[in-house]
C-alpha cells in the first residue's frame, strides 16, 4: 500500500471537514482509484464522480498514474476571473 | 508582479509596469464585484485559491498569450474578502496596436476562468452564503454550505 496526501479546497474541504487527507491505495494507483476511495469516506458522497484533479500543479485526467510523493489536489468547479 | 494579491489591486499600477515607449496601445480589463448573481442580491464575497497552482497556471497563460500575440501581458487576481465594487481581477495587454491587445486581453480573461484554481464564496442579502459553481445549469440555486 502507498499513502497519498490529497489537498482539499473550498467546498471539498468543507465536505470532508479537512484541508488534506491521507489515503492508502494498493500500487499501482490512478486518479480514478483515488477518487473512488475518497467517495467512500464520510463526506465523500458529496463529491461528483469525476471531480477536477491536479497532480504536481497540473490538471490531469482520471487514468493518470499516481506516484509516491506526488502533490495531489482535488479542485471544486473553478470560479475565478 | 505577483499574479495573486491579498491586498486591493490598483489597475493603474498594473498597466504602469507594463507599458513601454514603443507601445501604442494598452487594453485593460478590470473585473469588479457585482451586487447580484443568479437573481440574488450579493453583499460580499471571498476568493480563495490553490495558490501554488493558481500562480503557475496564470504564468502559463501569460506566456502563451505573449507567444501568440506581439504584446506584453499582466494578470493580477485578488484573494480574500471583497466588498461590492472592489477590483477582483486586472488583465492588461500592451503592444504596438489595439487589435492584438484587445484579442489577447479577451483570451486571457477566458483562460483564467477556465484554468486557474480560484474559488468564490458569495454572501447574500439574507445573510446566507454559497460557493459559486459556474458549471451548474443556468437558473440553479447555488449550493448552500
Amino acid at each position: 500500500m502507498t499513502t497519498y496526501r490529497v489537498l482539499l479546497f473550498a467546498r471539498y474541504a468543507e465536505c470532508f471537514g479537512a484541508e488534506s487527507l491521507d489515503v492508502q491505495l494498493p500500487a499501482p494507483a490512478t486518479v480514478a482509484d483515488l477518487v473512488l476511495a475518497l467517495r467512500q469516506l464520510p463526506g465523500g458522497e458529496l463529491l461528483p464522480p469525476q471531480p477536477l484533479v491536479a497532480v504536481n500543479l497540473t490538471q490531469v485526467v482520471s487514468d493518470h498514474p499516481l506516484a509516491p510523493g506526488d502533490e495531489i489536489a482535488l479542485l471544486p468547479p473553478l470560479a475565478g476571473g | 508582479m505577483p499574479h495573486l494579491s491579498h491586498a486591493p489591486i490598483v489597475p493603474d499600477q498594473v498597466t504602469a509596469e507594463l507599458a513601454g515607449e514603443a507601445d501604442g496601445a494598452v487594453v485593460t480589463f478590470v473585473g469588479r464585484v457585482r451586487n447580484h448573481h443568479a437573481g440574488r442580491s450579493v453583499v460580499a464575497l471571498a476568493y480563495s485559491a490553490y495558490e501554488a497552482m493558481a500562480d503557475a497556471a496564470t504564468a502559463a497563460i501569460v506566456a502563451e498569450a505573449m507567444a501568440r500575440w506581439p504584446v506584453r501581458v499582466a494578470v493580477v487576481h485578488r484573494l480574500g474578502d471583497l466588498a461590492i465594487g472592489d477590483v477582483a481581477i486586472v488583465v492588461a495587454a500592451s503592444g504596438g496596436h489595439r487589435a492584438e491587445c484587445f484579442a489577447a486581453t479577451s483570451w486571457v480573461v477566458d483562460e483564467v476562468k477556465r484554468r486557474v484554481p480560484i474559488w468564490k464564496r458569495e454572501r447574500y442579502g439574507d445573510d446566507s452564503e454559497a460557493w459559486v459553481d459556474p458549471t451548474a445549469p443556468a437558473g440553479t440555486i447555488p449550493v448552500q454550505g
